[in-house]
């Protein structure tokens, strides 16, 4: 607790308020989950919750799955900040959902047990792509956790007055204390019932706000706006149209195209969301929750955009730029604007919840990938029971949980919204170009898989540590670093673009291509017949647990 | 289910080269495949223009501070919503009766 009087704004609203509401949270959620557990016997109750959620429900927990704290802290602060460039994240993160939509859902679901690997593995040789589509996920999943674990602190920071560096540790390990609670408890069910109730709150808040903020303008868009940018003297009119954060060089402009590519196509190869689809009895089902996850989804990003002009209109952006969370408090400041320290408290619950519900989700996608691909099918060859799994994949959720909290800590105070396209960047470079050409390409073989997996996977990689996010990238005016190296004397970066995806996710696609073609591994003509036909019938996909 | 077991459909690869599978893919894909380039093209147009034509872009309409980004924008999540509304009444008309079909005659046969 230093200097608080330097930082009139270190602390909004009354703590107490704030921890008491958040505690509410955490006891409601911690009975749903041990109710959920009770019926936890197989490994299709602990993978994928029975397969016994329906089309709306799942589509309610993938949007509380993917609704995360960078979509919702992050874009509306991007847009209070940058104004229409951070509209433009919504944007890539909604239309990636027809790519899920059309081309994915129905077909993984029909196809698939547990894991995208599951997939991915169905007609190729098992043990390197399933290894290798193992992996992915994991790095995936990673760098997913890593973003919301740092928003945790952000959050915190702001709403507990917690603003030492030691304090938000700490914080940053209870979230993920309790996140392993929810996952060794609950496992798959408990996670959904999370999610559920998250995405609920999460609508419902965002929603209120969104009238509150549009009733202060008499329902008018337009005057909303004028607010917006009376209130910036910095960015004036130009927070209305796109090119504020993007338009400023060439480089930028092609970083935007480059971070386009990754969000919508990203979505389709994120593994949470892929394991979603596990939960639902068969591909019609698969179909109804995408659908919803789309509305839902959709309604919440008009929500953010209201609310991200809002908070430029009511707070200003002198006033989020001073805030311990900078960009990612604009909606916590908004809502104490709005409704005093009880709305504030409320939306902090809420943020709070999101961060819970998506880590928990993650970390079981991620144990279960262990447990299931590598453990089960690789080191044990599929000689071993449901049981012996699930038990692996509960000690895999405490280590992962572990790492988040380490990452999580020294990840703190980057740009979440930021982070989490990363984390697209990989997904839609090491997975979807696999995920396509397997549902669709018959020539495909082992070797594509791997180079397109591997390819994609490195290659973001490479280009991200040698990219200025991690390096070398010094603010203009004010001379500081902006890179995750803060000091600005270590300067290794040579690839100019923050976000790799217009590079990595054609040379995926292109690996896969060449690897195939190179390859002199005959077609698994039985094994293809069986997906193609499982995939789009139906037949013999697995069924929903009875109890 | 041996009522509606298919004495032919003893494999996967029969049923493959069935022609009742062979219409049900082609059906699915001719769907799919031109309704996914459209979005993506509709998406990248969009995309275009916001990073290359800031003057269009930033024009604004009737007086009012709504931009030709901002409609674009909004058309955005209008042409999805559309896009899932189609394609799931689509699903469920064109392809579910079918893909049920070819699903009893295969569990059928393997019971």
């Amino acid at each position: 607790m230093t200097a608080p009087l330097m930082l009139p704004l270190a602390t909004v609203g009354n703590p107490t308020v704030n921890i008491l509401i958040f505690a509410l949270f955490v006891l409601a959620t911690l009975a749903i989950v041990f109710r959920a557990s009770r019926n936890n016997k197989t490994a299709a109750d602990f993978y994928a919750g029975g397969r016994s959620f329906t089309g709306p429900q799942n589509g309610i927990a993938i949007s509380g799955d993917y609704l995360s704290a960078a979509s919702f802290l992050g874009i509306a602060g991007a847009i209070a900040l940058n104004g229409y460039d951070g509209f433009l994240y919504s944007i890539g993160f909604l239309v990636a959902w027809l790519v899920a939509l059309l081309l994915v859902a129905e077909l993984l679901r029909n196809t698939g047990r547990f894991t995208m690997a599951d997939v991915l593995s169905f007609r190729l040789k098992q043990r390197p792509v399933r290894m290798a589509a193992a992996i992915s996920t994991l790095v995936v999943c990673f760098f997913y956790l890593l973003a919301q674990m740092a928003g945790a602190g952000g959050l915190v920071a702001l709403l507990l007055g917690v603003s030492g560096r030691t304090g938000q540790s700490i914080v940053i390990a209870v979230v993920g204390i309790l996140m392993i609670t929810y996952v060794l408890v609950g496992g798959m069910k408990g996670t959904t019932w999370v999610q559920i109730v998250k995405a609920v709150l999460l609508v419902i808040g965002a929603g209120i706000m969104t009238i509150w903020v549009l009733a202060k303008y008499t329902f008018n868009l337009s005057s909303l706006l004028g607010a917006a940018v009376d209130k910036s003297p910095a960015a004036g009119e130009k927070l209305l149209s796109p090119g504020l954060q993007y338009g400023l060089t060439g480089v930028t402009k092609l970083d935007f195209i480059s971070l386009a590519l990754a969000l919508v196509l990203g979505t389709a190869g994120l593994p949470h969301v892929l394991m979603r689809f596990y939960t639902v009895p068969d591909s019609k089902e698969a179909r109804r929750s995408v659908s919803w996850a789309i509305w839902i989804i959709g309604i919440f990003y008009l929500f953010t955009l209201v609310l991200g002009y809002g908070a430029a209109a009511i707070v200003g952006p002198d006033r989020i730029k001073a805030a311990p969370g900078k960009a990612n408090s604009a909606a916590p400041l908004l809502a104490f604007e709005l409704g005093g320290e009880v709305l504030l408290g409320v939306i902090s619950a809420v943020a709070f919840a999101t961060i819970l519900a998506v880590v928990a989700g993650l970390t079981i996608t991620a144990s279960t990938s262990f447990a299931h691909d590598i453990y089960g099918q690789i080191i044990k060859k599929g000689q071993i029971s449901g049981d012996g799994e699930v038990k692996v994949a509960r000690y895999t959720a405490v280590v992962i949980g572990l790492v988040a909290i380490v990452g999580g800590i020294f990840a703190n105070g980057q740009n979440i919204a930021f982070l989490v396209a990363l984390a697209f960047a990989v997904a839609a470079s090491a997975n979807l170009p696999t995920i396509l050409y397997s549902l669709f390409w018959r020539r495909f073989n082992t070797r594509g898989a791997l180079w397109s997996i591997y390819g994609g996977l490195a290659s973001t990689i490479i280009l991200i540590a040698f990219s200025p996010v991690v390096s070398g990238k010094v603010d203009a005016k004010t001379h500081l670093s902006l890179s995750m190296i803060t000091d600005t004397g270590v300067d290794f970066h040579w690839f100019p673009l923050d976000n790799p995806g217009i590079v990595s996710i054609p040379l995926a696609f292109l690996l896969g291509w060449l690897g195939t073609i190179t390859s002199k591994e005959p077609v698994d003509v039985d094994r293809f017949a069986e997906m193609e036909v499982r995939s789009l019938t139906g037949a013999g996909a697995e069924k929903a647990v009875q109890h | 289910m041996s009522d509606t077991r298919d004495p032919d459909l003893t494999t996967y690869r029969d049923v493959q080269l069935s022609p009742d599978f062979t219409e049900l893919r082609r059906r699915f894909r001719r769907f799919v495949f031109p309704m996914t380039a459209l979005f993506l093209v509709w998406y990248f147009v969009y995309v275009l223009l916001a990073d290359y034509a800031h003057g269009f872009m930033s024009h604004k309409i009737g007086g009012s501070n709504i931009t030709v980004a901002l409609i674009f924008g909004l058309l955005q999540f209008v042409s999805t919503f559309a896009i899932t509304l189609i394609y799931v009444r689509w699903a469920d008309r064109k392809l579910d009766p079918d893909a049920a079909k070819l699903r009893h005659q295969i569990e059928g046969a393997q019971q």
